[in-house]
């Protein structure tokens, strides 16, 4: 699938959070998506991003436009080499949640793309990869 | 980038207005919700309307602190209003899955405040009634 562009960024902090978001926000633009699309992928990369620095202590997100036949789409891939998650079919699971929120941040993320894709094993980290078409 | 440590509460006669116009670290969200519930006992506040026409995301952090604000408000004896969100904010927070219930909303920042202006009137005359009536 050809990238039009990639981009790496950290996300340790509450800042690089909001980070994340405008800058995902731009690619979205980029790609042409509407208000509510737009909206949809920096609202879960914000989930994404925070679930990143709260329970994976920290990590990167890999940022990519993609081209395929007539439609473009948005790829985030969250990174961590924090503890894992043990269980993630519960972690996937409305209202669960380990770090005091609402635990609606998997699977709200996961409503709101188009694809999801969850790695992670105990005591090496969680790879989370969602992509959003036009 | 810049960092806001803090978003200014303004008091309008009993009410507090909130205008986030910044795009909020969650940190800053905890500090409004510290700083909102000691201003609404520092001025005796009975509304606090909180203008989000700004916020391009309301993600379920935010919509946590909207939701704590308003509980907390209400348990000390203030309406809390949330006004202005956009539609495709509005679409996005339920279909991540909050329904901010047990928050109100209004469109404009009128209605708002024709809201609050009767909730508080209908309040005061409940508890002059009651204090007058001996029965």
């Amino acid at each position: 699938m050809p990238l039009i562009r990639t981009d790496k960024l950290p996300v340790a902090s509450d800042s690089d959070v909001v980070n994340v978001r405008q800058r995902v926000r731009a690619l979205a633009v980029e790609a042409g998506f509407s208000l509510v699309d737009q909206t949809k992928v920096v609202t879960a990369a914000s989930e994404l991003a925070r679930n990143t620095v709260v329970h994976g202590r920290g990590g990167v997100v890999d940022l990519e436009l993609l081209v395929e036949g007539p439609r473009r789409g948005v790829r985030l891939t969250f990174t961590d080499h924090g503890p894992g998650i043990p269980d993630v079919e519960r972690a996937l699971k409305d209202g669960y949640t380990t770090g005091g929120g609402l635990g609606l941040g998997l699977g709200g993320a996961r409503r709101l793309s188009n694809e999801f894709e969850l790695r992670s094993r105990p005591g090496e980290g969680t790879v989370v990869r969602i992509a959003r078409w036009r | 980038m810049a960092d806001v440590d803090r978003i200014p509460i303004i008091r309008m006669g009993e009410f507090l207005l909130v205008s986030i116009q910044v795009d909020m670290h969650d940190r800053l969200a905890m500090t409004l919700q510290d700083d909102l519930t000691g201003a609404i006992v520092r001025h005796r506040a009975h509304g606090v309307l909180i203008d989000i026409s700004s916020l391009e995301i309301v993600d379920s952090f935010i919509g946590r602190m909207l939701a704590n604000i308003a509980a907390m408000s209400r348990v000390l004896d203030a309406e809390t209003i949330v006004v202005g969100m956009r539609p495709a904010v509005a679409i996005t927070l339920v279909e991540l899955g909050m329904s901010l219930s047990g928050v109100r909303t209004a469109l404009t920042v009128e209605r708002a405040m024709d809201t609050l202006r009767q909730a508080v009137k209908s309040g005061t005359r409940a508890g002059r009634a009651d204090a007058a009536d001996p029965d």
